[in-house]
């Protein structure tokens, strides 16, 4: 810590009629956090950079005419802020409706709470295109079953330089059909992969998941977890 | 064939950094027909750039392959401009005759056809994108026929002008391209080196009234006195060339005919932002145009206007073609740098703004084709020149490109004020058929009916009725046109064009165009189930492109209930 004989400037500002005083460069998202008015999110994550992509975290921000992301914008000075106003709740049941359209979130705890809070209709989009994946299992350490992934780009962040600096990881094609992939989609072996396992750790879903975790919810006797986890065997779907 | 060895290619980019990488790849791309792994392998050592990130790029960018493409590729817009006028009958021919289904390869790897998105061609509807490897060709063409196409007769297109006044495209016949003789010295360029400061440059252009005709309307001279005042170095000026929104084609005119106007305005914007580098940014459809401005700029170079020590002064500018490889994303101009940067397009979280942390994440000036072309005149003949044309809140000169019904579609140079009617009854020689619909303001704009059209085209009347001017596209449709057809397309062009970076748009875009798709026979609850997609991808998406994804949806299904009803 720097020696700081500063003070440290404070904002204050309106969340939903509340006052709040925060440190400057606070987000919205801990400045209501203060004040126990929980806002959700999904993509936001402590260990890497917010990158502002769920949206569910939107607040309306002095009436303006764009919901603002509270993970990401700083408190000012004099700011009202509306959490849970009608058009922050119609937009976020809105991303949470056609996120459960889209992926199989049964593995992700955190959003079937959001699920239920929201009450949203989860069959409020019928006839809509899942993202389907095959189950990649290549390495002894961890299997990717991206059916499951929601795009929160954790994964890549902390393989790239929020943690790991190892770039094995990116995105192939964009827009709905946008997936995780290693380079060229080869194996993890043969990628730039380190096996730190700093994406298992921080996946929000069961789509990065240990093997040993998978072998078990699969009933693996421990002889077959052994087999297969074994370092230097590869084995595909 | 034109095969460049993969060594000789790489030789070329030795030292570079990462943002070598759009070119490196488009030099693959344009020698082997696609960017094969172990292409991609040596890319990464020659630039030092992980090969997962190569291959991010590889598949963000529509117009990069990781799969081997024909020798010729034909690819066939399939936008509303395009397919009112037949392209997919067009795309069914081509693809009958060669006996393969949109997208493949002839087995002996002679052709490739696929449907593309608007190519910006879209006054000579329909219109193809074709690429001979084995000629090196790359062209863009109206079609006629398709036998054109396979026999390699399509015509070269030529610009169709008009308008009110004659100062942007004036000295064009729409035949070719302008030459810096014809065009003659870069006066307004002279001047400002000779005896303003760069702040009176920047002055001059406020006073002016000029606002950035890329859609967003910012003051173009308040944008280069905050880029001028940014504190960091180096400054650059970007010029956004990326003009892909759907039923837009001026820029392409300009850029095709004239020219030495861009660079003009380039050159001023950088004198006055304390510049000497500028990228065009062009989108990776617009050969011809890009061929232009290479021609312009090697004559500007060789005559002493742009280069080392500009006219014997002490500016000194460096104009850098980029081409972007397919993505209507690239034309927001955070996901434009990214692109420059040798990055996947995805905007970047605004603030900071371009004029603090623009491309390199330093300051930058980025402007439209047509906003850089109004500075040369502003500067040489002074604020009050521009200030005749147009309204007190729309002031001087705009570009509008007219497509579908109409009798003459072109590229039209109005003053603000004139009455949409006026641009098509009168410019544009009357529309065919019975007017329908018009759609302000390309795909991220909205539709108008019949008795809205005396709305006077400026930013004001537009918004006093819910509309745009947005880049200026206006397309116009008779009764003959299907609107739910109109809307599919637009709505599959959102699709396609999506970063897939935030959840509303990367969502919401699939989601419309699924609802769409089945418009004809709707399920009930669909037209609320595109009103609260409409509602979240306008107010919660990162970027313009999620914000207006849903604008012309939304405008129809509030001027036609009936084009969603179960
Ligand atoms: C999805 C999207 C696409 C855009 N495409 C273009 C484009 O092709 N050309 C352009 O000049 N501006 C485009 N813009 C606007 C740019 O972000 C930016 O505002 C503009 O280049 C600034 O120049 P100006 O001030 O001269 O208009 C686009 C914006 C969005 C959100
Ligand atoms: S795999 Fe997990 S961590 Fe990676 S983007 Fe998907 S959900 Fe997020
Ligand atoms: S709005 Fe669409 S294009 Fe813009 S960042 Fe979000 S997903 Fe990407
Ligand atoms: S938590 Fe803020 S955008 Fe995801």
């Amino acid at each position: 810590m720097e020696n700081n004989t500063e003070p440290v400037k404070t904002i204050t500002l309106t969340i939903d009629d509340l006052p709040v005083t925060v440190p400057e460069g606070t987000t919205i998202l801990d400045a209501a956090q203060t004040i126990d008015h929980a806002i959700p999110a999904i993509c936001y994550h402590d260990a890497t950079t917010a990158n502002g992509l769920c949206r569910v975290c939107v607040v309306d921000v002095n009436g303006g005419r764009l919901l603002q992301p509270a993970c990401i914008l700083p408190c000012q000075d004099g700011m009202v802020v509306q959490t849970r106003n009608e058009r922050v709740e119609r937009s976020r049941r809105t991303i949470l409706e056609m996120l459960n359209s889209a992926v199989d979130l049964a593995q992700a705890p955190t959003v079937q709470t959001l699920l239920d809070d929201y009450q949203i209709d989860r069959g409020r989009f019928p006839g809509s295109e899942r993202r389907e994946h095959v189950l990649l299992d290549d390495n002894p350490f961890y299997v990717r079953d991206y059916s499951q992934c929601l795009l929160c780009w954790r994964c890549v962040q902390v393989c790239a330089d929020d943690a790991q600096y190892t770039f094995a990881l990116t995105w192939g094609d964009r827009g709905f059909h946008t997936h995780i992939s290693t380079a060229f989609q080869v194996d993890m072996p043969e990628s730039s992969c380190v096996f730190c396992g700093q994406c298992v750790g921080v996946c929000p879903t069961g789509a990065l998941k240990p093997k040993i975790e998978f072998g078990l919810e699969h009933g693996w006797s421990l002889e077959q977890i052994r087999e297969n986890t074994r370092r230097g065997r590869k084995r595909k779907p | 064939m034109v095969t460049a060895p993969l060594e000789d290619i790489l030789s070329k980019y030795e030292g570079r950094a990462r943002d070598a990488l759009l070119p490196v790849l488009w030099d693959i791309q344009t020698a082997y027909g696609y960017i094969s792994p172990d292409a991609a392998r040596a890319v990464s050592h020659l630039l030092r750039i992980p090969a997962a990130d190569i291959y991010g790029v590889i598949s963000f960018y529509s117009l990069f392959s990781d799969q081997p493409t024909g020798e010729t590729v034909i690819q066939v817009c399939t936008d509303p401009a395009c397919g009112l006028a037949g392209s997919d009958e067009i795309l069914r021919e081509l693809c009958a005759e060669l006996s393969i289904d949109p997208g493949d390869m002839t087995p002996d790897g002679r052709w490739t056809v696929r449907a593309t998105t608007c190519l910006g061609l879209c006054e000579h509807a329909p219109a193809a994108l074709i690429n001979r490897r084995g000629s090196g060709a790359f062209s863009h063409a109206p079609i006629t026929h398709s036998v054109d196409l396979l026999n390699g007769t399509e015509k070269p297109h030529q610009g169709i002008l008009g308008g009110q006044t004659n100062i942007f495209l004036s000295g064009t016949d729409g035949q070719r391209r302008q030459t810096l003789d014809e065009y003659g010295d870069y006066q307004g360029l002279r001047h400002a080196l000779n005896s303003l400061t760069p702040q009176q440059v920047s002055a001059e252009v406020e006073a002016s009234g000029l606002v950035g005709r890329g859609g967003a309307g910012f003051p173009t001279g308040m944008k280069w006195r905050f880029t001028w005042q940014a504190p960091f170095q180096p400054h650059y000026v970007v010029c956004n060339a990326d003009e892909s929104e759907p039923g837009t084609f001026k820029d392409r005119v300009l850029m095709e005919h004239r020219p030495h106007l861009l660079l003009e305005g380039i050159a001023l914007c950088a004198y006055a932002v304390g510049a000497q580098q500028a990228f065009i940014f062009i989108r990776g459809e617009y050969p011809e145009a890009e061929q232009c401005l290479r021609d312009a700029i090697r004559e500007a170079e060789s005559a002493g206007l742009i280069g080392d020590r500009v006219m014997e002064t002490d500016f000194s500018l460096h104009i850098e073609i980029r081409r972007g490889a397919g993505a209507y994303i690239c034309g927001e101009e955070t996901a434009l740098f990214e692109a420059i940067e040798g990055k996947r397009g995805f905007p970047r979280i605004k603030p900071p703004f371009p004029t603090t942390h623009g491309v390199f994440h330093k300051p930058t000036s980025i402007n439209n084709v047509e906003t850089l072309c109004a500075a040369p005149g502003i500067v040489l003949h002074g604020a009050e020149w521009f200030r005749p044309w147009g309204t007190i809140k729309s002031v001087g000169l705009k570009l509008v490109s007219v497509s579908g019904h109409v009798n003459r579609p072109g590229v039209y140079e109005i003053p603000f004020g004139i009455s949409l009617r006026a641009l098509l009854e009168t410019h544009c020689r009357g529309v065919r058929g019975t007017l329908q619909a018009v759609l302000m303001g390309g795909a991220a704009g909205t539709f108008l009916t019949p008795d809205e059209i005396d709305v006077p085209l400026t930013y004001e009347g537009l918004q006093a009725i819910g509309s745009t001017l947005g880049s200026g596209a206006v397309m116009v449709f008779n009764d003959t046109a299907d609107l739910r057809d109109v809307l599919r397309r637009l709505a599959r062009f959102f699709a396609h064009e999506s970063c897939g970076k935030c959840f509303p748009c990367q969502l919401g875009t699939q989601r419309q165009m699924e609802i769409l798709e089945r418009s004809d026979h709707a399920l009930p609850g669909d037209r609320d189930r595109l009103s609260d997609i409409g509602f979240t991808m306008t107010q919660a998406s990162l970027c313009g492109l999620g914000q207006t994804a849903a604008a012309a949806v939304l405008s129809a299904l509030q001027k036609w209930p009936g084009l969603v009803e179960a």
